[in-house]
C-alpha cells in the first residue's frame, strides 16, 4: 500500500482571512509573540500497491487541478510506499 | 420563438429558479439543464446560478467544473456560447479557467448580504450591452467567498482590455482587488459577476429592477448573431 500526503497552502501573496482570525484567537487565549498564521489543507490518500509510473503522474497532475487551485494555492506531495 | 437560455442546476444550487424567472421576465425561454446530463439541449446561452454547488467542498466551484454538463459548457464557451456565472457560477467559471483569477474568503470573514451599488464599466460584452457605460445600479449581494483575487499583471490586463464589467461602489464589501465585482473573457461572451442580478427583476421581490439588462443584453446579442 502507498500513502500519499498532499499539503495545500495559499500562496504567500494571497490574503488568508482564516489564518488571521486564528492568529487573533491565539493572542486572545494568551499565546504571546504570534507573528503569523497561515491555514492550509491536508489530504491523506491511501492506494493499493505501489505508486509509480502513469498513476504517479496522474496523481501529481490532479493535485494541481483538483486538490489545489494553482491561481491561489501551492501544493506539496509526499509518497510513503 | 424567443432565445433559449439554459440554467444549470448542480447539487446545492440555490438560485436556479430565480435565474429562470429572470430570463422569462426579460423575454427569453428558460431551459433547465442538469449537472449530470452532458447535453445542452440546443440552448443559445447558459447561466450558471448562485448557491453552494457540491456543498462548496474542496473549494467553491472546484467540483462543479468536472460535472458532465460543464465539459460541454466549457467547450462551447471557448467558441462563443454566451455564459453568465453569478456568484457560485462566477467561482465555477474561474475554477474552469474560462475566466482568470479566483474568488477567496471575504477579507472580513463574515458572510455579507445587502443591496449593493455597482458601476457598469464595460458594455462590450454579451451580458452588459443593454446598459449605459458608467451606469450605476443596485442589486443584491450575498457571499462568503466573494473576494476577487488575481496577480497584478492579470488585474492590469483586465482593465487594459476593458474586461472589468462592474465595480463595487460605496465601499468594498468583500476585499475584492481593485473593487472588481465582475469580469469577462477576451471575447466578451463569458461573464462572471459576484452580485445577483436575478434577484432584481421585479419591484415586488427585489430592491430594483436593475438586474434585467443583463438578461435583455444576451437576448439582443443572440438576435444580432449571424
Amino acid at each position: 500500500m502507498a500513502r500519499v500526503v498532499v499539503n495545500v497552502a495559499l500562496k504567500p501573496e494571497i490574503l488568508d482571512p482564516q489564518g488571521r482570525a486564528v492568529q487573533g484567537a491565539l493572542g486572545r487565549l494568551g499565546l504571546s509573540g504570534v507573528i503569523n498564521v497561515r491555514q492550509g489543507k491536508q489530504f491523506t490518500i491511501d492506494l493499493d500497491g505501489e505508486l509509480e509510473g502513469d498513476r504517479a503522474d496522474l496523481l501529481e497532475k490532479l493535485a494541481g487541478e483538483l486538490l489545489s487551485n494553482p491561481v491561489i494555492e501551492d501544493f506539496a506531495l509526499t509518497v510513503e510506499n | 420563438m424567443s432565445a433559449r437560455i439554459g440554467v444549470v442546476t448542480f447539487p446545492g444550487s440555490l438560485d436556479d429558479a430565480d435565474a429562470a424567472r429572470a430570463i422569462r421576465i426579460s423575454g427569453g425561454t428558460a431551459v433547465a439543464l442538469w449537472h449530470g446530463d452532458a447535453d445542452l439541449h440546443s440552448v443559445d446561452a447558459v447561466v450558471l446560478p448562485g448557491g453552494f454547488s457540491y456543498g462548496d467542498y474542496l473549494r467553491c466551484g472546484a467540483i462543479a467544473k468536472f460535472a458532465p454538463v460543464m465539459s460541454l459548457v466549457i467547450e462551447k464557451a471557448q467558441v462563443g456560447l454566451p455564459v453568465l456565472g453569478i456568484c457560485n457560477g462566477f467561482q465555477i467559471l474561474c475554477e474552469s479557467h474560462l475566466l482568470p483569477g479566483a474568488l477567496t474568503r471575504n477579507d472580513h470573514q463574515y458572510f455579507i448580504c445587502r443591496d449593493q451599488k455597482l458601476r457598469i464599466e464595460s458594455t462590450d460584452t454579451a451580458w452588459t450591452k443593454d446598459f449605459a457605460l458608467g451606469q450605476e445600479i443596485v442589486i443584491p449581494l450575498k457571499n462568503g467567498e466573494g473576494g476577487y483575487v488575481a496577480s497584478e499583471a492579470v488585474l492590469d490586463e483586465l482593465f487594459a482590455e476593458n474586461r472589468v464589467i462592474a465595480t463595487y461602489q460605496g465601499g468594498n464589501p468583500n476585499g475584492s482587488y481593485r473593487n472588481i465585482a465582475g469580469i469577462s473573457n477576451k471575447a466578451g461572451n463569458v461573464v462572471g459577476l459576484m452580485p445577483h442580478p436575478e434577484h432584481a427583476v421585479e419591484a415586488l421581490t427585489g430592491p430594483t429592477t436593475d438586474g434585467i439588462p443583463f438578461f435583455t443584453s444576451v437576448l439582443k446579442s443572440l438576435v444580432g448573431a449571424p
